[in-house]
């Protein structure tokens, strides 16, 4: 289209509520469908810049050959016990796929993410309301003096008080920690010793208490109750 | 003006309010850029400061980013930022990504001016 900015096709198209399509059966789909999204400024606790990048020294790929394999292959680098459930139409613009996060304590969470933004070298993820975190993620590639590096880039606040209590407690270092073993997984695919730097920035150390109502829809809380709840739904399944 | 740089001019509205006009390509590594127009555009009195967007040709979530940043910066010196210049497609991005609940868009450099210029 004529006098379209060069980023046009990259962002996802304005939404008020994310709407998940099809996913696995034994998928846990709650705290997506009909949420909005949070960004930085919707969220309650500390603001945190988290980057951690990996040279991938030897290896022969560009940079959107890591984002490529990045896009289709997300799931594979995380941590065990975390599941990302990916959209059909992969990560691409205005997606939204569904989560199912590991927390200690073998809880469970099951959140999601829309995919904000995607272009040949990089892709953002944004949270929405539940998620334990208000904020977005970048994954992106680039060639730096001849060397491809990877990058994951995170500007987050917590969603609400009781995941700030979380984060205060060692879920900050957790967080941080999943990222580098994803940096470091995806690191090895390409065959490359997984020397990941890591970089915490406490960006703003206010917290927002005027969005300590975000608690209403704390991902965590709802989950579990869910959980709890499984004896009842067995006994009013349809019978035949 | 090379693709994929950021021009910066800043211009002094009020005693306590300040232009930054933006001419190019938003991204992460415009922080620079944008870090140091912000401090030419703070001054001792300075409460406002207003963002043009009229020049803006690219923006990526690196560049949304960066606006974030700004807004602490802002938060911390007790100022706020408002905002004029966004074409439609820019301005459904500040409304997807909910920036447009911290930075006051506005249609034209007059009301933003007025709003900036207020008591």
């Amino acid at each position: 289209m004529a006098n379209q900015p060069r980023d046009a096709a990259y962002w996802a198209r304005n939404v008020t509520t994310l709407k998940l399509g099809e996913v696995p059966a034994e998928a846990v789909n709650l705290n997506v469908t009909g949420r909005r999204v949070v960004g930085p400024v919707q969220g309650f606790g500390k603001m945190w810049q988290k980057t951690m990048r990996v040279e991938l020294t030897g290896a022969d790929v560009t940079p959107a050959e890591v984002i490529t394999t990045w896009k289709n292959e997300f799931q594979r680098f995380w941590p065990e016990r975390n599941w990302f459930y990916a959209p059909l139409a992969g990560i691409a613009p205005g997606e939204v796929a569904l989560l199912n996060l590991g927390l200690p304590g073998r809880m469970r969470l099951s959140t999601g993410v829309l995919v904000l933004y995607a272009d040949d070298e990089s892709f953002t993820l944004m949270t929405p309301e539940g998620h334990m975190l208000a904020g977005w993620i970048t994954f992106s590639a680039a060639a730096e003096d001849g060397v491809t590096v990877a990058q994951i880039q995170a500007l987050e606040r917590t969603n609400d008080p009781l995941y700030e209590l979380g984060y205060l407690v060692g879920g900050n270092r957790l967080n941080s920690r999943f990222w580098v073993q994803t940096a470091e997984n995806l690191a090895r695919h390409f065959g490359v010793d997984p020397t990941v730097e890591s970089q915490v920035v406490c960006v703003d150390r206010h917290r927002q208490w005027r969005r300590a109502g975000n608690l209403a829809k704390n991902a965590a809380v709802r989950t579990f109750l869910w959980t709890l709840a499984a004896p009842v739904r067995w006994l009013r399944r349809p019978r035949r | 003006m090379t693709e994929g740089s950021l021009i910066t001019d800043v211009r002094e509205l009020s005693s306590r309010a300040s232009v930054i006009d933006l001419k190019g390509d938003v991204t992460a590594s415009a922080e620079k850029a944008l870090a140091d127009a912000y401090t030419r555009a703070s001054g001792k009195f300075t409460r406002t400061i207003v963002l043009n967007f009229s020049g803006l040709e690219y923006m990526n979530s690196g560049g949304i980013g960066m606006l974030v940043t700004l807004l602490v910066r802002a938060n911390r010196q007790r100022q706020r930022l408002v905002a004029f210049g966004l074409n439609e497609h820019y301005r459904q991005i500040f409304e997807l990504t909910r920036l447009d609940e911290a930075i006051g868009i506005f249609d034209t450099e007059a009301e933003a001016f007025a709003e900036a210029d207020a008591p």
